[in-house]
């Protein structure tokens, strides 16, 4: 991989009041490819992704964006970057139908009314374009979708709009097997259209399914960033669990310094 | 829950030999997608997407108008007045306020709050046009409506404003607005306790009647709008690829419309009078279609629409999406105090008067039980304009056929008091059948 990366971050840091929970983190996240996030609880995923989103801001580092430093002050900036969220909680509505989701906030108008017409028909092709095939009629209310046809609909929501980098967080947690299977396929496909895809997890069998780079965060430090074919299962969870793995993975040198 | 907590390391190796089997086999592509995404076209997908919707709790319009009918036989049956022309159009011109007033609840239960005061925001728009045409004022009748019109909206206005900026619950700044308004109604009012309003234009707007040629010619250009706007989206759908109703549902629905049409004008039309003849389509039915017709374009068919129906499915959500919440809300309260004014002015035309009579608590309990036994849920994010016309026409059937039985107004307090009751209860059990069958 010569090009640049789509996102790095150098050496990002994050405390609220004493505590330190990122102490200085650098990783990168490639167009086209799955990065995923992984660590403990506590170890500072979501509070990165936060700062990555907007919500909050790092008090030092930098993140450099397509090569250029960038100051993502809030949601707003982040999506107006490329950079499209997928939270946890989905942020959809029960009571609207998919397009309606899909369009949320951004509707399109044919003079004073809404061009549905054109909003379902956009939506349906963007559905068939990353393959999914589960939902059976975009006029279908959310609230009568599966789980896994939520996410799906959530993730379609977030690459609707020129996004470049989409940010998942625990997409799968709350999904059965086959619910499951189905969104990281998802997952997959939009980095084989080019996009940047980070992905926090706590299941390492998802994070093995799709990612092709793992970061792994411990105690606020990422205390390595393999490639999926560098790195064994057994390794990972003890990169996770107790921060070094044999000689391959030594302890990062801030880790040692607490310990 | 399903979700897994991070795996022991003997199940790894199991996970990672998954996975080289997972990436080789992707879904289904794309060609399929397409032909799997579109609606099922006939008739019997129709049907059977409608009942996989009911089943899930998505009851429409089914019991309300299944209500009505048993109303019908029932009253019927006990005096057989009920069904005659006369308490027909009797019926309409009584449910014609709740059905005002219902419209404008609809928005505020839309986005899961309630307008408490929106009785007396009525009682309020009524007195404020009846003192201006009361006695040789020389204020023109439309003038006095502006203003009654504007004095509830005005109040809608403060309501929006007080429960956005201050962040209270529109429970209680609408039940402090329902005791306020009513002093302020009868310090209008004044020791003579009614004022009577002697303005033909005005006392017509609910007692006046169409010529039975005009009838027929508002309900014709009504009916071809309908239909005309029907076949129009349907060729516009059909143009862009999408999944266009089955033909059979849309000849379905213009066949509904049409018939509706001529039987409520040929009911208005017959003669019911006793002395003088007296036919004709009542006017208050073309101001309250009118507004339906209007507020059921502003919620089907802009981004106003959309985003109150977002907020009272998951406001945080429309949040994030950019809707600017709390503005949609303040023009929510607008919406309702402006039909609260409408009803409270058609209310006032009525009885030909207003006075300390009116009971403002009384018809916002009416009014939030039309829009919830229409099928509005009060839990915010479902329900239609329309359904306050079926809902007004249950209250005001269950109101004039016990009337009719000579039973007392306690009687129809406590019969309405347990519609309402079965009514929010089919709505909590609809949505409890909604929320298991959105996990399956």
């Amino acid at each position: 991989m010569a090009e640049a990366p789509l996102l790095e971050l150098r050496n990002v840091k994050k405390r609220f009041a004493a505590v330190h929970v990122l102490r200085g983190v650098s990783m990168t996240v490639r167009a086209g490819a799955v990065t995923a996030l992984v660590g403990d609880n506590g170890a500072g995923k979501s509070t990165l992704i936060k700062c990555v989103a907007g919500v909050y801001q790092f008090d030092e580092g930098t993140i450099v964006w397509e090569g250029r430093d960038v100051h993502i002050t809030s949601p707003k900036v982040a999506s107006s970057v490329g950079i499209e969220f997928v939270y946890q909680d989905l942020a959809l509505c029960n009571n609207l139908d998919v397009v309606q989701n899909m369009f949320l906030g951004r509707e399109r108008h044919r003079g004073l009314f809404l061009d549905d017409e054109s909003m379902e028909a956009a939506g349906r092709e963007t559905l068939a374009g990353l393959a999914v095939t589960t939902i059976r009629s975009v006029r279908q209310k959310v609230a009568g979708l599966s789980g896994g046809q939520r996410q799906s609909v959530a993730v379609t929501k977030a690459v609707m709009w020129n996004s470049k980098l989409v940010v998942l967080d625990e997409p799968t947690a709350a999904l059965g097997v086959a619910q499951t299977k189905q969104v990281l396929a998802l997952v997959r496909r939009l980095a084989d259209r080019g996009l940047g895809v980070l992905f926090i997890s706590h299941n390492l069998e998802d994070v093995l399914k799709v990612a092709d780079s793992i970061a792994v965060l411990r105690l606020g430090v990422l205390v390595a960033q393999p490639e999926k074919t560098d790195v064994s299962s057994h390794e990972l969870v003890e990169l996770i669990t107790t921060g070094r793995s044999g000689t391959r993975f030594p302890a990062s040198p801030a880790l040692a310094k607490q310990a | 829950m399903l979700a897994k907590p991070s795996p022991s390391p003997e199940t790894i190796p199991a996970a990672g030999t998954l996975a080289a089997g997972e990436s080789a086999s992707p879904e289904p592509g794309a060609p399929e997608a397409a032909a799997v995404l579109a609606d099922a076209g006939d008739l019997k997908g129709h049907l059977r997407n409608s009942l996989v919707r009911l089943r899930a709790g998505d009851t429409g319009m089914l019991p309300v108008v299944g209500g009505l009918i048993v109303l019908a036989v029932i009253f019927q049956s006990l005096n057989d007045n009920f069904l005659t022309a006369g308490n027909l159009v009797n019926l309409i011109v009584q449910g014609a306020v709740y059905m005002l007033f219902a419209m404008g609840m609809i928005f505020v239960l839309l986005i899961g709050e309630i307008d408490l005061s929106i009785g007396f925001i009525g009682g309020v728009a009524g007195v404020v046009m009846a003192e201006l045409v009361f006695g040789n004022s020389g204020v023109p009748w439309w003038v006095a409506v502006a203003c009654g019109l504007a004095a509830g909206a005005g109040i809608g206005l403060l309501n929006g404003l007080v429960i956005t900026i201050i962040g209270l619950p529109s429970f209680i700044v609408t039940l402090a607005g329902l005791l306020a308004w009513n002093g302020v109604m009868l310090i209008i009012l004044g020791n003579g306790g009614t004022v009577p309003i002697n303005d033909d234009n005005i006392n017509n707007l609910a007692n006046g009647l169409l010529s039975p040629t005009a009838g027929w010619v508002a309900m014709a250009l009504l009916v071809a709008l309908f239909v005309a706007d029907l076949l129009l989206a349907d060729r516009r759908r059909r143009r862009r690829g999408n999944a266009v109703p089955p033909a059979g549902v849309t000849i379905l629905k213009i066949v509904t419309v049409v018939l509706a049409g001529i039987v409520v004008v040929a009911i208005c039309n017959v003669d019911r009078g006793r002395l003088v003849p007296i036919r004709g389509v009542p006017w208050v039915l073309l101001i309250v279609l009118g507004f339906v017709t209007v507020w059921s374009v502003l919620l089907g068919r802009t981004s106003f629409g959309t985003y109150v129906y977002a907020i009272g499915g998951n406001a945080e959500a429309a949040r994030r999406a950019g809707v600017a919440v709390n503005r949609i809300r303040v023009q929510v309260y607008v919406i309702a105090g402006l039909m609260g004014g409408v009803a409270g002015i058609v209310y006032a035309s009525r009885l030909r008067s207003v006075s300390t009579n009116l009971d403002g608590g009384t018809l916002v309990l009416y009014c939030i039980a039309a829009s919830v036994i229409g099928g509005t849920s009060l839990f915010g994010g479902r329900g239609k304009v329309i359904h306050a016309i079926l809902g007004g026409l249950v209250i005001a059937s269950i109101d004039n056929g016990m009337g009719l039985l000579g039973l007392s107004a306690a009687a129809r307090y406590v019969v309405t008091g347990i519609v309402l009751l079965a009514a929010v209860s089919l709505d909590a059990l609809a949505s409890r059948g909604r929320a298991s069958s959105g996990l399956s």
